[in-house]
């Protein structure tokens, strides 16, 4: 059995009165590749911002290493330098290059030299096709571009896992393709990841295991076969309908 | 055009008798809004900074007063020092310190006093503009900072507040001006700027107008100085419009042989094809 990276427990999150995560329970093993689907407002992002603790969990636990992250004591900023986050808007620091952008973290909190710093985020910008690119500016990068120095910069923090929220949703179509590619490479080499998005192909395609999440709970989870192929839950057949007539 | 001619004659006269009386004030109202913007703004920054630390009502206790009191002490100023006259805000603070402690506390040098007096209120602005700065930035870039781990004063420190001071460039740009024409109102306790002079000058010789005429265009050189070099600052701070392609072959060179698990992208790809290369949206489910 492979190594357990995260544990989630008896997780919820409410919004005032609005209860958008309802006991959720469920683990990340090292090198899985899970994408999270599921209609538009079920909690998915939500998800994933209680996993790096952008959002305060109401109730439940995150075990991380033996710890529970959810708890106050712990110090979020240093659980979430394992945990890197690739967002939908992309994120990148305006006011730095692309090559800062990759530096910043590592020398500050991960306090590594200059050169070391340096050579770890030319070797990620490489991977992500964006090496050429290191003097520009964010502005100056188009969405596709953007994304995939986004993804460099959380790769060159090194961490243990990482949460993609709809990476691809605010691309041009034809910037699509370019980003997943990058995390369809990274899923190869065995990088874990959490992937909200809407690409199904990628989740079916590329994914170890797919999650459906509906109203706030995990409806069904699988393999992407059985998900797909297979579906056990009225709620996941009718979203996967839909899905196939758009 | 006689009476033109008249005031040529009169600057000139005033100007080759006095020139280093107005150019001492000049030199003296530069220095004093040059320093005290400068004080001013990190007034306005430590305020700014202060008033925007985030809380919530999982903190504890003291955290939440402490951050409460700062609040409320930091509007009080604001309101305080924004809401009345630079003016009498000389004369209360330069009359008033030692009237309240007996000549214990007292303003021994004009320059402190005036150089105090005009940072507090520059810094009463500066706290309004900092804040305001700071809350436009997207929140995206806090959250993009915090997810690779950084504390919030890292955040801070490196990815908000350049971006906030880099947008109230111009109203730092503004207060500094403002600072040169209403130093003038120093003369109050006595300070010798550049307007000072003015009265001074114009109370042996009578000659207002002309004294006038050199004041305007001293005035306007400085502002106008300050404008360009703000401009210049501004785009110093953007850094360059366009950006070099780097050679990656040399870049891999230089990144030496640090050693990682799995091949750089470039040569994967020309092993395989990519599944998802070139595919549309709306395509992903034949
Ligand atoms: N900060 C917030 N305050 C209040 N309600 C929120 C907040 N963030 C999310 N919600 C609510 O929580 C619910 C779930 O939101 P979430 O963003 O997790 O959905 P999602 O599954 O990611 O949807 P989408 O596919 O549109 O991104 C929504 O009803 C949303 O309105
Ligand atoms: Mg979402």
């Amino acid at each position: 059995m492979s190594e357990q990276i995260l544990e989630v427990k008896h997780l919820s999150k409410n919004f005032g009165k609005n209860q958008v995560l309802k006991d959720i329970d469920f683990t990340v093993n090292k090198g899985d590749t899970i994408s999270i689907i599921g209609a538009s407002g079920s909690g998915k992002s939500t998800l994933l911002r209680c996993i790096n603790l952008l959002e305060t969990p109401t109730a439940g636990e995150i075990w991380y290493r033996g710890k529970n992250v959810a708890d106050r004591k712990v110090k979020a900023h240093e659980y979430r330098s394992h945990v890197g986050m690739v967002f939908q808007s992309f994120n990148l620091f305006n006011n730095l290059t692309v090559l800062e952008n990759c530096i910043v973290g590592q020398r500050k909190v991960l306090k590594k030299s200059k050169q070391e710093a340096k050579e770890t985020a030319m070797y990620y910008l490489d991977k992500v096709g964006m090496a050429p690119y290191i003097n520009a500016r964010p502005r100056q990068l188009s969405g596709g571009q953007k994304q995939r120095v986004a993804i460099a910069r959380a790769l060159a923090m090194n961490p243990e896992v990482l949460l993609f929220d709809e990476p691809t949703s605010a691309l041009d179509p034809e910037m699509v393709g370019e980003v997943l590619a990058v995390m369809q490479q990274l899923a190869q080499e065995g990088m874990t990841m959490l992937v909200v998005t809407h690409e199904m192909a990628f989740a079916r395609d590329v994914s170890s295991r797919v999650v459906y999440m509906n109203d706030g709970v995990i409806c069904e989870q699988g393999s992407p076969a059985d998900v797909f192929g297979n579906p056990q839950k009225q709620e996941t057949k009718d979203f996967l309908a839909r899905f196939r007539n758009t | 055009m006689d009476k033109l001619i008249k005031l040529f004659e009169d600057v000139a006269r005033l100007w080759s008798k006095y020139s280093s009386f107005y150019l001492d004030g000049m030199k003296n109202t530069l220095i004093l809004a040059l320093v005290a913007t400068a004080i001013g703004c990190v007034i306005g920054l430590v305020c700014g900074v202060l008033n925007t630390i985030p809380y919530s009502k999982n903190d504890n206790i003291i955290k939440r007063f402490f951050l409460a009191l700062i609040r409320v002490l930091v509007r009080i100023y604001v309101e305080v020092f924004r809401g009345t006259p630079m003016v009498l805000q000389a004369v209360f603070i330069f009359y008033g310190l030692p009237y309240f402690t007996d000549n214990a506390m007292r303003f021994d040098d004009l320059w402190t006093a005036a150089i105090l007096i005009v940072s507090i209120n520059t810094g009463a602005y500066m706290a309004e503009s900092v804040r305001g700065g700071i809350i436009s930035i997207d929140p995206g870039q806090t959250e993009g900072a915090k997810a690779i781990g950084m504390t919030h004063v890292q955040t801070m420190t490196n990815v908000i507040l350049p971006q906030a001071l880099r947008n109230i460039m111009p109203q730092i740009g503004n207060n500094f001006i403002i600072n040169v024409k209403d130093t003038s109102v120093m003369f109050i306790i006595g300070f010798t700027e550049f307007f000072a002079f003015h009265r001074y000058i114009t109370g042996v010789n009578m000659l207002y107008f002309p004294s006038a005429a050199i004041e305007m265009i001293g005035y306007l050189t400085m502002t106008l100085l300050a404008s360009f070099l703000l401009r210049w600052v501004e785009k110093l701070m953007d850094g360059s419009s366009s950006y070099e392609l780097v050679q990656v072959d040399s870049l891999t060179m230089s990144a030496g042989n640090y050693s990682h698990p799995g091949k750089p992208f470039a040569e994967q790809n020309k092993e395989k094809k990519h599944l998802f290369r070139g595919r549309k949206r709306g395509e992903q489910d034949e």
